[in-house]
């Protein structure tokens, strides 16, 4: 293990963070709020402490899949430890671990909060939480690697270990271009939601508010109602709609600048996603009565809401809490898919579940057949077994983190509808679930040792399970 | 520039590793899923697996909008055909590596139907390297310039040299040649000298000079008063051949030892006047028996790197004048100098070497650019030969009078029929050929050796 490296890359993500800072400064500045001193004390502090651990150069600058590992779940960590100060300097969130809590959950674009009432929080605090989301979204250590000078050109393992998906590709050679080509589209999209808001009718500070939560897929709100808050049908189709895009693989968009139209519309991916929508909008209006009065709302709520649900954003119109158990469950089936590898949403994502598939068909067919022979394909290409056997393996560790974190949860005693939904939503970086999670609830009820648990959930949600899973292995920070 | 490369071997390895270090954009097409892992793990690079020779995976590695194609596959066919594709789908130049020797007849033919821009020939490459240096046999290695005009020839000083405790400005009084030094490596350091450098024993040097001036330098320090009778060459491959008939062209004796009986006939069918001997290489008594203490010069060029290196190594301690080793890796290749083999050669290398020097002058058409490029001391010192054009801002003036970058030496000089080695005085007018030695890398036009 190369520590130095590690530590060196750690220094400048929280020198990035240092500077992120500022932002929400800035809003504290406009609104003259006194949470601006931690806010500056924090970025303060983070870059200094940055610097500190990148007065030395590395010699050997050699990163491999451990570096890479390491490094990502450390920033993730890091950034979270960090980013929770604000909230805890101004003591608008009493305990440390609430705010840690709350900060990893705008990080890892979860949405999940321990506040009872949002709107007690003061403007920037709030901005800041959404800006985690925007900025955990597309990866820090991604948009880390647009700026550091790397003198090896191993960048491929940071970038592996934080892009969702079962496989991570460039779409130009070099990695720095790659990565300015997805944040201009990134940026370039999130821009437009903005403004498209704001020409609906919304005040500015919602616009941004909403537009991250929706980029990055993350869910945080400024209203404790959620979108539901503003009542307003034109709101809910443009969120609605910009969550579904965020959802998308955003090679696909490079696709479509680039004019390779043919290779968007075989996606196959793309059309399970949009197929899943179609489909679960059109069973949760039926169900909810839609056809009988109403279609337009309940087609609007219906379509806000699964959209919502399988980007893993977990912004609510309504409180679905209260929908009869076919949609529910609609919902919960929706929460573990996830959207399309390659967006800024968690989950198990549709590419794994479309892989899963064709492996339980072949093997199907092997059962029968047991001579025969099959290749499973994807967008026209073979995979490879062992991509094949990798995605076994994460379903495979994902229940058992699933069944595990469920047991620890269970010794608060509440009920198990609660539990499930909330090791659920953290898990695939949702937000809302059910019963006393719901859109209308919070998680400040959980024990000290839960909160740890979902905290943990979350990241492991966002970085897919193994960096984190890894990093918590004694033996992984061996130097040998 | 956009650069792909199709066929991921070892020589494709070496060179994409090289290119990405000079900011090119390359994609990779390799038709084993493995062989792109790796390479995506290790580099910045973009791969595509399939056949490289197919339309379909050309496309969508974007040939069509490349500046150059190079095919590097293990077959020259495939090679050939890959680049004609890539030619008519657009690319704007090609490279193929074709290594039958019965194709290298018709080279002419298949740069101008076929529109390759140029043909690498790694064991020809090779065999020409190693006969430059038998040619010196005091040289590690021996470099041209100007068409041959030039040479640069790298020399370990030995023990009590004349040239220990000389310094550099001296030597031409001193020894009386028009030569001039123009690198040193001394314990894994590397100088681009000034005047007031002083040389020591066990330094190796780099210099250069015409051919005439390099031979009586070297006579006059005591190395090489008669030249080269006999060589013997271990391992009877493509290379040897080459050599072999380099050698016996220049009336050299030469001996081949191969352990494939067919091989042997074929190479004595090939080479009249060459010995060929029918055993294995590596047995001792075999080497002996064949006189290996008594030869000049011993090349081994066997397949296999170890072999190579265990019978210079044996040749080494039988004291043969001159011992030269073909080493594939290059990692190997900078172990085994250190270990008493001073002249190890890596056909890789001098490939990476060729298509580096095509790709920096491609990259700069119109300005001054660079005609010839070798890399000396491991790679860290660069030798390039650049043409003068009206775009150098500082033609006409007095070279004492031009501020390069630290560590950038303006070496020879190439004006017409007349080779100048430069002093403070000379000029550099339009039209004249210019070798530059620097340690800077990634140069690529004459006036990045100016400060500012």
């Amino acid at each position: 293990m190369n520590l130095a490296m590690v530590r060196y890359i750690l220094g400048y993500i929280l020198q990035i963070e240092g500077a992120l800072l500022l932002a929400p400064a800035l809003v504290a500045f406009i609104y003259q709020e006194g949470t601006i001193q931690p806010l500056l004390v924090t970025a303060f502090l983070a870059f200094a402490l940055g610097l500190m651990l990148r007065w030395h150069k590395p010699k050997n600058q050699i990163i491999y899949a451990k570096e890479g590992f390491a490094v990502v779940s450390a920033a993730w960590i890091l950034l979270s430890a960090v980013g929770a100060l604000p909230f805890w300097l101004s003591q608008e969130i009493p305990f440390y671990l609430d705010a840690f809590f709350e900060t990893v959950s705008g990080f890892t674009t979860t949405g999940a909060s321990i506040l009872p009432a949002v709107e007690d929080l003061s403007l920037s605090l709030v901005f800041w939480r959404s800006f985690a989301h925007w900025i955990g979204g597309m990866g820090v250590l991604v948009f880390a690697l647009a700026i550091i000078p790397m003198a090896d050109n191993r960048s491929m393992y940071l970038m592996r270990a934080e892009v969702p998906g079962p496989t991570a590709g460039k779409l130009v050679p070099r990695m720095k271009d790659t990565v300015k080509i997805l944040y201009s589209i990134y940026l370039g999209m999130t821009i437009l939601q903005i403004i498209l808001l704001k020409l609906a009718g919304m005040p500015w500070y919602d616009t941004l508010i909403n537009t991250f939560g929706s980029a990055g897929t993350g869910g945080f709100s400024n209203r404790n109602l959620s979108v539901g808050a503003y009542q307003n049908g034109t709101y809910e189709w443009i969120i609605g709609i910009f969550m579904m895009l965020f959802g998308v693989n955003f090679n696909l968009y490079y696709f479509l600048l680039t004019k390779k139209f043919k290779d968007i519309w075989k996606n196959e991916e793309l059309r399970l996603y949009l197929a899943i929508i179609a489909l679960a909008t059109i069973g949760i209006t039926i169900n909810l009565g839609g056809l009988k009065n109403n279609l337009s709302g309940s087609l609007r709520t219906s379509f806000f809401q699964v959209s919502s649900i399988i980007t893993t954003t977990g912004y609510s119109s309504t409180d679905f809490n209260l929908w009869p158990a076919f949609s529910k469950t609609i919902l919960i089936l929706l929460m573990f898919f996830g959207a399309s590898a390659g967006s800024t949403a968690g989950g198990i994502k549709i590419s794994r579940i479309l892989l899963i598939w064709r492996m339980i068909i072949r093997e199907l067919k092997r059962l029968l057949h047991p001579r025969s022979v099959g290749v499973i394909k994807l967008e026209n290409k073979t995979v490879s077994e062992k991509t094949l056997q990798g995605v076994s393996i994460f379903i495979l560790v994902y229940l058992i983190i699933f069944a595990s974190s469920l047991v620890f949860l269970s010794l608060d005693n509440v009920d198990f509808e609660t539990n499930f939904t909330s090791v659920l939503t953290c898990l695939n970086n949702i937000g809302p679930g059910f019963s006393l999670v719901g859109p209308m609830g919070n998680f400040g009820f959980y024990s000290p040792l839960s909160k740890i648990i979902l905290s943990l959930n979350m990241l492991l949600g966002r970085l897919e399970i193994f960096p984190l899973l890894l990093s918590l292995m004694p033996s992984f920070w061996k130097q040998k | 520039m956009r650069i792909v490369l199709v066929g991921d071997g070892k020589v494709g390895r070496n060179l994409v590793k090289n290119l990405t270090e000079e900011d090119h954009d390359i994609v990779v097409i390799d038709n084993d899923p493995e062989v792109i892992d790796e390479a995506l793990n290790t580099l910045d690079i973009v791969g595509v697996c399939g056949n490289g020779t197919s339309y379909k995976i050309q496309l969508e590695a974007g040939v069509d909008k490349a500046d150059l194609v190079i095919a590097t596959m293990d077959s020259d066919e495939l090679n050939m055909l890959c680049c004609l594709i890539a030619r008519k789908l657009g690319a704007k130049h090609t490279i193929a590596r074709v290594r039958n020797p019965e194709y290298s007849e018709q080279l002419h033919f298949m740069h101008e139907e076929l529109g390759l821009s140029m043909h690498l020939n790694p064991e020809y490459s090779t065999a020409d390297e190693l006969f430059r240096i038998l040619r010196l046999p005091a040289a590690l290695k021996v470099e041209t310039f100007s068409a041959g005009r030039v040479e640069m020839v790298e020399l370990r000083l030995k023990e009590q040299s004349v040239l220990n405790g000389v310094q550099l400005k001296d030597i031409q009084e001193h020894l009386g040649v028009k030569v001039l030094i123009c690198a040193v490596e001394r314990d894994e350091e590397v100088f681009i000298p000034g005047g007031n450098f002083t040389l020591a024993d066990g330094d190796k040097i780099n210099f250069v000079g015409t051919p005439a001036n390099i031979l009586r330098f070297l006579q006059t320090m005591g190395y090489d008063k008669k030249p080269l009778r006999d060589a013997t060459i271990i391992g009877g491959s493509h290379i040897a051949y080459y050599l072999g008939r380099m050698l016996s062209g220049i009336g050299i004796q030469v001996k081949i030892i191969e352990h494939d009986h067919d091989r042997c006939l074929e190479l004595s069918e090939l080479l009249p006047k060459a010995m060929i001997i029918h055993g294995d290489g590596t047995d001792q008594d075999l080497l002996l028996e064949e006189g290996l203490d008594k030869t000049d010069a011993v090349i081994t060029l066997t397949g296999m790197d170890e072999q190579n290196i265990l019978v210079s190594m044996y040749a080494t301690s039988l004291n043969v004048k001159k011992v030269l080793t073909k080493v594939n890796r290059a990692a190997l290749a900078s172990l085994v100098m250190d270990k008493g083999l001073d002249v190890v050669v890596s056909p890789q290398e001098i490939i990476a070497n060729r298509i580096l020097t095509y790709v920096r002058g491609m990259q700069n058409s119109l300005g001054s650019n660079v005609e010839t490029l070798h890399r000396m001391v491991s790679g860290k010192v660069e030798a390039l030969e650049f043409r003068v054009r009206s775009t150098f801002s500082q033609t006409g003036k007095m070279l004492r009078n031009l501020t390069l970058k630290e560590n950038t030496l303006i070496a020879c000089i190439t004006r017409g029929n007349e080779i100048i080695i430069p002093f403070g005085d000379d000029t550099l007018q339009a039209g004249d050929l210019v070798i530059v030695v620097t340690s800077n890398q990634h140069y690529d036009d004459l006036n990045d050796i100016l400060k500012n």
